[in-house]
């Protein structure tokens, strides 16, 4: 690591002044992500400013029946809470399919959303990378992209966004609240990150020196539907080389509402609402199923060693809305489904 | 003859930020370091407080080596800086038991064989009682998944398995967690009897 100062932010506005007081100054909360990347030479920031004493590690329920989730709260607590649990399992799941115990005792939500890719690449200071360094290249297309993105691509940059947790909140509609030199405001999911185009060193919408203070999730946690799909290459403590999330509102097997979001397969978590919109007013069968997972592929590129995630990822969508419409299968796939009601 | 003159090439170098005191309770005791700010809380237990027995393994959160219990519950604490833990409570595995009177996990994990080269044992041991901590676990498929931060090069996941499951399933072997809360003193390990083999 560089060398760097480090102050305890006590208040949003005090934290947010003194980001604005450095170069190069960077926000830590839980650090499981930052660290690493400091350690790696990726991250060299000069000063930090650490947020665990700013409060916001509550969750609590809002006025119109959403929940909020304070950014600083950890990964653990959100996945264990009990209006978690019990209103939002497609968060619960996805929470807990990601990291370790460790990390998830240590990472924040809002952490969650500012972790960076683990493209090889992106970690090798040896090999070109336009994210870390704009202009120096892409080393993954042409090779071993094996991990890489399939959907929403550029030339400049075949990175994935790598949370579970993000694909679970982009499903559920979450709406991101920050805090910056000009005040608050907040972003849609959907906005907050980015596809890479022509500057994939940006990997999100906020502006310089904002700060995420909480999550907003709406009332809707579609918690009798749901599924959190995780293809890896062991069973836990990987990335997903493709995830699902998938949640339906059924009128026995009508679907009267859909929610689909992948990871694992772009820049952000992919969620498609023309292929939400094509499963509403269908009947839940696999016919309908596949046919939704051939629409949000048709657009799909394959890079070579990554090019079996089209097949993977129709795959794992139709498997994920047949597991959300099933809801005894889901049982047999996760080891803490029995916890949910 | 020409003189030549250059400015000097990229940034002037940077002073060394200077270190800072930060107090931490660990295994009961207050301790107050004057560290680099870039400190891990791994590096703060090894080099400036000889506890020796949190393992550093790959120093990226993979491994889990080096885990510990903070505030009771448990993290990587290579991943962590030690200024970032001001006042925290940090529980290593030198203050989960002693030489007479091992913790039940230590016990268990003799007992059941849970080890061969011992170099992630420590890590283990803190993160099964994480674990136990947290109460979620019930199940062997749910112990094996909970336990996926630690990592063991020589696969005896078998017989930690069954360390862990014998103190999960023994009620009188879990060391109750006490809260946590800010001040709290050292936690009551005493009253437990090892398991009679």
């Amino acid at each position: 690591m560089n060398s760097f100062t480090f102050t305890q932010a006590t208040a949003v506005a005090g934290a947010v002044q003194d980001k604005a007081a450095h170069d190069d100054a960077a926000y830590i909360g839980g650090g499981t992500n930052l660290i690493d990347l400091m350690k790696e030479n990726v991250a060299r920031p000069t000063h930090l400013i650490g947020l665990k004493k700013l409060g916001l590690d509550t969750i609590e329920t809002l006025p119109d029946g959403g929940l909020r989730l304070g950014a600083l709260a950890t990964n653990a607590d959100t996945a264990w809470h009990p209006e978690v649990e019990k209103r939002y399992p497609l968060l619960n799941q996805a929470i807990l399919a990601g990291a370790s115990p460790q990390l998830r005792n240590m990472a924040t939500d809002g952490g969650n959303l500012m972790q960076r890719t683990r493209c090889y690449y992106f970690y090798d200071l040896a090999t070109p990378c336009n994210k870390r360094e704009p202009g120096s290249g892409c080393s993954a297309i042409g090779g071993y992209n094996r991990v890489c993105g399939i959907l929403g691509t550029s030339d400049q940059c075949i990175a994935t966004h790598p949370s579970d947790m993000c694909v679970a909140l982009a499903a559920l509609d979450t709406t991101v609240r920050v805090s910056g030199p000009n005040g608050e405001r907040t972003i849609k999911f959907e906005d907050f990150h980015r596809l890479p185009g022509d500057h994939p060193e940006r990997d999100n919408t906020l502006e310089p020196g904002e700060l995420i203070t909480g999550l907003d999730l709406p009332a809707k946690g579609f918690e009798k539907n749901f599924s959190y799909l995780k293809l890896r290459d062991r069973t836990s403590y990987a990335f997903a080389l493709v995830s699902v999330a998938a949640a339906l509102e059924l009128e026995g097997t009508l679907i009267k509402d859909a929610r689909l979001a992948l990871g694992g397969v772009a820049h952000k978590p992919w969620r498609d609402k023309e292929a939400e919109a094509m499963l509403v007013g269908q009947r839940a069968t696999a016919d309908t199923f596949r046919r939704v997972a051939a629409k949000v592929l048709e657009n799909a590129k394959g890079y070579g060693a990554n090019t079996f995630k089209i097949e993977l990822a129709k795959r794992a969508i139709v498997r994920a809305l047949k597991q959300a419409t099933e809801m005894n299968q889901v049982l047999d796939t996760n080891a803490f489904q029995n916890s949910n009601p | 003859m020409s003189q030549v003159t250059q400015a000097p090439l990229g940034r002037p170098p940077v002073a060394l930020a200077p270190t800072q005191p930060v107090s931490l309770n660990i295994n009961g005791e207050a301790h107050t370091l004057q560290i680099a700010p870039w400190t891990t809380l791994l590096d703060a237990l090894r080099e400036y407080l000889d506890l020796t027995g949190t393992k550093k393994g790959c120093d990226h959160g993979q491994c889990g080596a080096c885990t510990v219990l903070v505030d009771g519950k448990r993290v990587n604490s290579c991943l962590s800086l030690a200024v970032m833990h001001e006042d925290s409570h940090i529980q290593t595995i030198e203050g989960l038991g002693t030489e007479d009177k091992l913790s039940p996990l230590q016990q268990a994990f003799i007992d059941h064989d849970a080890f061969q080269c011992g170099y992630c044992t420590p890590g283990q041991i803190c993160s099964a009682q994480g674990l136990i901590n947290e109460g979620k676990a019930k199940t062997e498929a749910q112990v094996r998944e909970l336990m996926s931060g630690n990592v063991c090069r020589c696969g005896a996941y078998s017989n930690i398995l069954s360390a862990v499951m014998e103190v999960l399933n023994n009620e009188g072997l879990i060391i109750e967690d006490k809260g946590w809360s800010a001040g709290a003193t050292k936690p009551d390990m005493a009253p437990v009897e090892p398991p009679k083999k």
